[in-house]
């Protein structure tokens, strides 16, 4: 194994490279943009074989992606932000179309205020589409999950879009040691896309995206609700083969040091990592501490989250996203879907650092709660 | 049953999908006033309107284009 110090967004352009799509349409936009100039290059090296599409909006990235998944070629694209936003008519087209595009997010801040940083609402807006959505904690994460997600979305009982997430400027533009596979170990967990659902070929001619009256619309609706349950027996599938092959095992949650945790923090993306930290430091201290990380948010995995969590007494959970009035949306779906005791943490929004002591301060009014959900980190002064 | 993505796999759906229902207003032609300019049919964006002028009511959805368009106002637009 060969590591290579490399930013998460070139750990995603290499995952990209490996898979090798034929046509990828993007456009550039903080965070996200070293993604699309890696992509640029290795298309015009000639590494990727691949129609590279400068687009002139995200809108018309995502349209072309549609389109060209539609004459049944693999496609890629990555976007953030104010650019997934503009997508959101054709990402739930896409998702409805059954078209298994690829895509990864830089987790960023929606505007207003204008923000360029990071915190996960742009995709957590998008959790209704029915798209899969993996968090990635790292660079290696990142990259796994890429090939993870083209043989999840593009298998038969699944065919939906998938969308890989990392946290803006936090991975994007941090650097550090990642293990490229090689092309013949991917070839064989990654087979050649073959679709004979849905795409444009004029020996077969059909249509695709037709008007749909009421008597058709709600089961292909429900058809695409069994396809993302469904799709949780093709994730865990895909995981242990990608175990086999690269040594490395993801699941639906990461569990750390969680088994006989008194108290259990659930957050996702790179926060991750800095809790884990917290968590070592209040152990050695003898406090039963442990973190849930929840990798997998669509398909979502209630039993997985609820087996890892249920011995706890108290469940602090992080969310970098809000939905006004209700609080975190992680914490309201665990609320929604599990009896346990849990308490929302709304964090890091537009990129405001969360640091060890906010860690341990949410620990704390997890033991001690006072009410359901509140803000961490706030500028005391300005409130 | 709905194909996976609800692609239409068979041609000819439009034959069972007669969108004549969503009309409000009916155009009718008086064909002694026509003078045969073929402005309706030319400007029919459904093409509802043959070589002959009649009109497929099956299809037609009352946009009234072809009374906006006729010189010699032989369409009516009559509420259904």
């Amino acid at each position: 194994m060969v590591l290579k110090v490399m930013s998460a967004n070139q750990a995603i352009a290499e995952a990209v490279k490996l898979a090798n799509p034929n046509v990828i349409p993007v456009y550039p936009i903080t965070p996200q943009t070293t993604i699309s100039e890696y992509l640029a290059k290795f298309v015009a090296d000639g590494d990727i074989k691949a129609e590279y599409i400068r687009v002139e909006s995200e809108h018309s990235a995502i349209s072309a992606c549609l389109g060209a998944s539609g004459t049944g070629v693999r496609v890629f694209t990555a976007t953030s932000s104010q650019g997934l936003a503009l997508m959101h008519e054709i990402i739930f087209a896409a998702a409805g179309l059954r078209a298994p595009i690829v895509m990864a997010d830089a987790n960023r801040a929606l505007s207003a205020p204008l923000s360029i940083w990071n915190d996960q609402q742009d995709s957590i807006s998008e959790r209704d589409s029915g798209w899969m959505q993996i968090y990635a904690e790292n660079g290696q994460e990142a990259l796994d999950s890429i090939l993870i997600s083209y043989r999840v979305s593009e298998d038969k009982e699944v065919l939906l879009p998938s969308m890989v997430c990392i946290d803006g400027f936090i991975l994007t533009h941090t650097v550090e040691p990642v293990d490229v596979p090689g092309k013949e170990d991917v070839d064989k967990f990654l087979p050649l896309y073959k679709p004979d659902h849905a795409y444009l070929d004029p020996k077969r001619p059909m249509s695709i995206g037709t008007f749909t009256d009421p008597n058709y619309y709600m089961e292909a609706r429900h058809d695409m609700e069994v396809a993302l349950e469904g799709a949780k027996k093709v994730i865990t599938k895909a995981n242990s083969e990608f175990a086999e092959i690269f040594g490395r095992k993801y699941d639906f949650v990461e569990k750390y040091r969680s088994d006989d945790a008194d108290i259990i923090l659930v957050a996702m993306g790179s926060i991750c990592s800095s809790i884990k930290d917290v968590v070592d430091e209040l152990r050695d201290k003898g406090e039963k501490i442990g973190l849930v990380r929840v990798r997998v948010f669509r398909p979502f995995p209630t039993d997985e989250i609820y087996e890892a969590i249920k011995g706890a007494s108290k469940i602090g959970v992080l969310d970098k996203n809000v939905s006004f009035s209700i609080g975190g949306v992680l914490h309201n779906e665990i609320k929604a879907k599990m009896d346990v005791d849990a308490y929302g943490f709304i964090v890091g929004l537009g990129g405001r650092d969360i640091k060890p002591e906010h860690i341990k301060e949410i620990i704390e009014k997890t033991k001690n709660p006072t009410t359901q959900s509140q803000w961490i980190g706030l500028n005391k002064e300005d409130i | 049953m709905v194909s996976v993505g609800a692609a239409v796999k068979e041609p000819g759906s439009t034959r069972k999908n007669k969108t004549g229902s969503w009309r409000t207003f009916k155009p009718i032609l008086d064909k002694e006033k026509c003078i045969e300019c073929e402005n309706c049919i030319m400007f029919c964006p459904e093409g509802c309107i043959n070589k002959d002028y009649d009109i497929d009511y099956d299809y037609c959805k009352g946009c009234g284009i072809c009374e906006e368009e006729c010189p010699v106002k032989a369409i009516k637009m009559e509420r259904e």
